[in-house]
């Protein structure tokens, strides 16, 4: 990574002498939200602000209401009670994109129709720019079925960023990728997010994926927040920093203690529920 | 490494005899085949198999050529040909139609659905009867047959395929902003192809078989005509080559659905072995 990452100010006086905004990124503010689905209450009178340009990262056991959280933002699920309010932008309406842990790529159109979904014809010099930005310039006219998991990946993140969204949504992206080619794409998330300042909402199982690269790790449990930590270490992070071990350790042993107290309740089921709540 | 062991141990083995092993093996499905037509022409030649019943492979070709000069052959065969297609493009469009809006609304399958399956279990030739009786002998009759045999391949295969679309994509397409007719478009009509196509390839087959029965029962042309027409005179030979046609027919509209396939679905992994 090219990208010297220094403290937020750093940036912010990067970003004001090249004359840019500081962010494009929109707030989001989530107040009394309850969600239930199939009967059982998912979120319960759930809060929580996000400031513009922020990376949060979410984290909690399976079926925590986590990934329900990210697709209520984006209207996936409509939740029962309370409200899901979006800041303003310079111009028209925040575009808020999601990536899933799934690439879902339209496997009938070539990667770069599949990045210019939805766009007229004249995107596709930007769509094009994009992709060569996630390194994949070359696989423009391939099928989606003979790209590799993380090549996928990289197609959706594309995609999502030809709209050039003021809120991108992570749900589980790289869950299904193998350690090195998640460490790559945390990297370009990280690139990307740090150049063009979007807001980022990530939902991860991995407490050390949270930390390399959010603002702010939360934890939600039994529908609620169940610890809101801020991260002021350096960018680039390694894992191999002494803090960051303090952090992991303190993060991953709040949720494991409330596991611990739990023991009788399965995981199995657990599991299974955040599969119907797919 | 022990992979790239066996493939040199298994290509030195192949390259002992190349071109005799390869010729084998490519000769190998055609031994039976063409020993039977030696026995046929033996034994109709020696006077064993009286042309009465079934006429020399020599006798047949000859005829082929005979009627294909006079252009009688081909008449015949625009004639079916025409009849399969108008059939095919009748039922089968009703079938995409049908199958597109039971999958597509919910109100149109609960309203239709149950209905189309009832009539689904009524075995199409059972009808014969009611079919002459309604439309007589004429080409209506034929169309009505065709279309009816193609009508529920292209129905059933297109609800399902439309039933069958991936959820996940769906959602994105929705999280794009695409409009309803976009989202037809661009997710649920291609994503239902590789099913519909598959129902076009079973009705492919029904055409055939219901066109066969349609002319036999009753016709002034076409192929099940000329081979019925030649019964009457004992005319075996005219008889195998009207066989054959179908045969041939069948084997090309076959060959033209997978092409479609080959085509469209050309983004399917199980058609990509060469990029």
């Amino acid at each position: 990574m090219s990208t010297v990452f220094a403290s937020r100010e750093a940036l912010t006086r990067k970003m004001l002498a090249e004359g840019r905004q500081y962010s494009r990124g929109v707030s989001v503010s989530i107040s009394d939200v309850s969600i239930a689905l199939g009967g059982r209450t998912v979120l319960e009178k759930f809060n929580v602000e996000i400031a513009a340009g922020e990376f949060v990262a979410i984290v909690g056991r399976s079926g925590c209401g986590k990934s329900t959280l990210l697709r209520s933002i984006v209207g996936l699920e409509t939740p029962q009670t309370g409200s899901i309010a979006l800041g303003t932008v310079a111009q028209g309406k925040p575009d808020v994109r999601i990536m899933f842990q799934d690439s879902r790529l339209l496997p009938w159109k070539r990667v770069l129709q599949n990045v210019t979904l939805g766009l007229e014809p004249s995107f596709i010099p930007h769509a094009t720019k994009i992709l060569d930005q996630v390194g994949l310039a070359d696989r423009a006219n391939d099928w989606p079925a003979i790209l590799s998991g993380g090549q996928r990946q990289r197609v959706a993140l594309a995609r999502a960023l030809v709209h050039d969204p003021s809120l991108l949504l992570l749900d589980e992206p790289l869950g299904a990728l193998d350690a090195l080619t998640r460490i790559e794409m945390q990297e370009l998330i990280e690139t990307v997010w740090w150049n063009r300042g979007f807001t980022a909402v990530l939902v991860t199982h991995d407490v050390a994926e949270a930390i390399t690269l959010a603002d702010r790790v939360i934890l939600i449990e039994g529908g609620l927040v169940a610890l809101d930590e801020f991260i002021h270490l350096p960018r680039p992070r390694t894992r191999g920093n002494a803090r960051f071990a303090v952090l992991e350790d303190r993060i991953l042993g709040r949720v494991l203690q409330h596991r611990s107290i739990e023991t009788n309740e399965p995981v199995a089921d657990a599991v299974n529920e955040e599969a119907d709540a797919h | 490494m022990s992979g790239k062991v066996m493939s040199e141990i298994q290509r030195r083995t192949i390259t002992t005899s190349p071109s005799l092993q390869a010729i084998g093996s490519r000769a190998l499905p055609w031994v039976v085949p063409v020993a039977l037509l030696g026995v046929w022409q033996w034994s109709s030649s020696n006077g064993t198999l009286p042309s009465r019943f079934l006429p020399a492979p020599k006798a047949v070709v000859t005829t082929f050529i005979e009627l294909s000069r006079s252009g009688e052959l081909w008449m015949h065969v625009r004639v079916s040909t025409i009849r399969a297609l108008s059939g095919f493009a009748v039922g089968g469009g009703l079938g995409l139609l049908l199958g597109l809006l039971t999958g597509s609304f919910r109100w149109a399958e609960t309203l239709l659905d149950t209905t189309l399956q009832m009539i689904r279990n009524i075995p199409a030739l059972a009808l014969i009867p009611l079919v002459i009786l309604w439309f007589g002998i004429d080409e209506s009759a034929k169309l009505f047959l065709v279309a009816l045999g193609v009508f529920f391949p292209v129905y059933i295969n297109t609800f399902h395929g439309i039933q069958s679309v991936d959820r996940g994509l769906l959602e994105m397409g929705r999280t794009y902003g695409l409009s309803r007719w976009a989202l037809y478009r661009e997710v649920i009509l291609p994503g239902a192809l590789p099913s519909i196509l598959i129902g076009v390839r079973f009705s492919l087959g029904f055409m055939w078989v219901m066109l066969i029965v349609a002319e036999t029962i009753s016709a002034r042309s076409g192929i099940g005509y000329m081979t019925m027409n030649a019964r009457e005179f004992m005319q075996t030979d005219v008889m195998v080559v009207g066989i054959l046609l179908y045969a041939l027919l069948g084997k090309i509209a076959d060959l033209l659905s997978k092409g479609l396939e080959r085509y469209w679905l050309r983004w399917h992994p199980a058609y990509q072995a060469a990029r």
